[in-house]
């Protein structure tokens, strides 16, 4: 058990569980509706209500945005149900700058890449996509690499 | 959408909330230290979400003809070049700074996380700017 201990220091129920929702709710979207439901297009989708810039204003943003929105206000929704039955508020103490400018650089990458850790992670690898499973490998390094520097930065 | 599909949609993001929320997924203390090497609880989140997803889109396919709300299923459309390369490497090197992916960012707000109101301020900025410098593709 040490090993498994020193792997998972919180235990591994509270990880299993709430992933296995979200693969539920991934499935769930497909069954009813046949749609993919990658979180980070809302970001782009969602521009082309206020801009008419040719980049938003392409079909699958167009004929997308409202379900996204849909979609990003459920998530709100399924966080306060959380901390109506068995969670709790909680805020983070992660420092301000870095999250404004990891957000920046993370909302700018997951737009150019056409995925984040739910479109390429989650809904890529279960498409069996091969580039989504490098992207996968790609992010998970890279966020290391950053995640290590920043803590030399003196961040959270 | 119709109402059916609407409803639908409403209850997957729901659920996907209260996953992110009960993995501790809208922690970003959390999430930086699986990137830290403290505690790979990630990747069980992440393990059995795409297990669970993998069986759906490979078996549903095959045992419906059409969802039951909408004419047909869609696919997930990644493509291998370089945007899709650097985009990632990109976005992991923003992760890894924050300790915040997009679904935390708006899943967050629900359980009073006000701080990740920045980084999602920060992500459409960032979103915004992309769209803006990158050419769209000939329709």
């Amino acid at each position: 058990m040490t090993i498994i201990d020193a792997l998972f220091p919180l235990g591994i129920m509270q990880y299993l569980v709430g992933g296995l929702f979200i693969g539920i709710a991934v499935s769930f979207l497909f069954i009813t509706t046949g749609l993919v439901g990658g979180m980070s297009s809302v970001f782009t989708s969602s521009w082309s209500f206020f801009s008419n810039r040719e980049y938003f204003k392409q079909d699958k943003f167009l004929s997308t945005r409202s379900w996204r929105l849909a979609y990003a206000a459920g998530l709100i929704l399924g966080a306060l149900v959380w901390v109506y039955s068995v969670g709790e508020p909680f805020q983070t103490t992660v420092s301000w700058w870095q999250l404004a400018i990891g957000g920046f650089i993370a909302g700018y990458g997951a737009r150019l890449s056409n995925g984040c850790t739910s479109g390429h992670g989650i809904c890529g690898l279960a498409s069996l996509q091969l580039p989504s499973l490098l992207a996968v490998i790609i992010f998970l390094a890279s966020a290391m690499v950053s995640a290590a520097v920043v803590r030399t930065l003196g961040g959270v | 959408m119709k109402a059916s599909s609407l409803l639908s949609v409403i209850i997957a993001g729901a659920l996907f909330g209260f996953g992110l929320s009960f993995s501790t997924m809208i922690k970003p203390e959390v999430v930086l230290s699986f990137l830290r090497f403290e505690d790979f609880g990630l990747l069980w989140v992440l393990g059995s979400a795409s297990f669970v997803t993998l069986i759906a889109y490979q078996l549903i396919p095959k045992l419906m003809n059409k969802p039951l709300f909408e004419s047909g299923f869609k696919a997930h459309a990644s493509e291998m070049n370089r945007d899709t390369l650097v985009g990632a490497a990109l976005f992991g090197i923003g992760w890894g700074i924050c300790g915040v992916c997009p679904g935390p960012a708006i899943a967050g707000l629900g359980a009073a996380n006000w701080p990740l109101l920045i980084t999602l301020a920060a992500m459409l900025a960032g979103a915004y700017v992309q769209g803006r410098t990158t050419k769209a593709p000939a329709q």
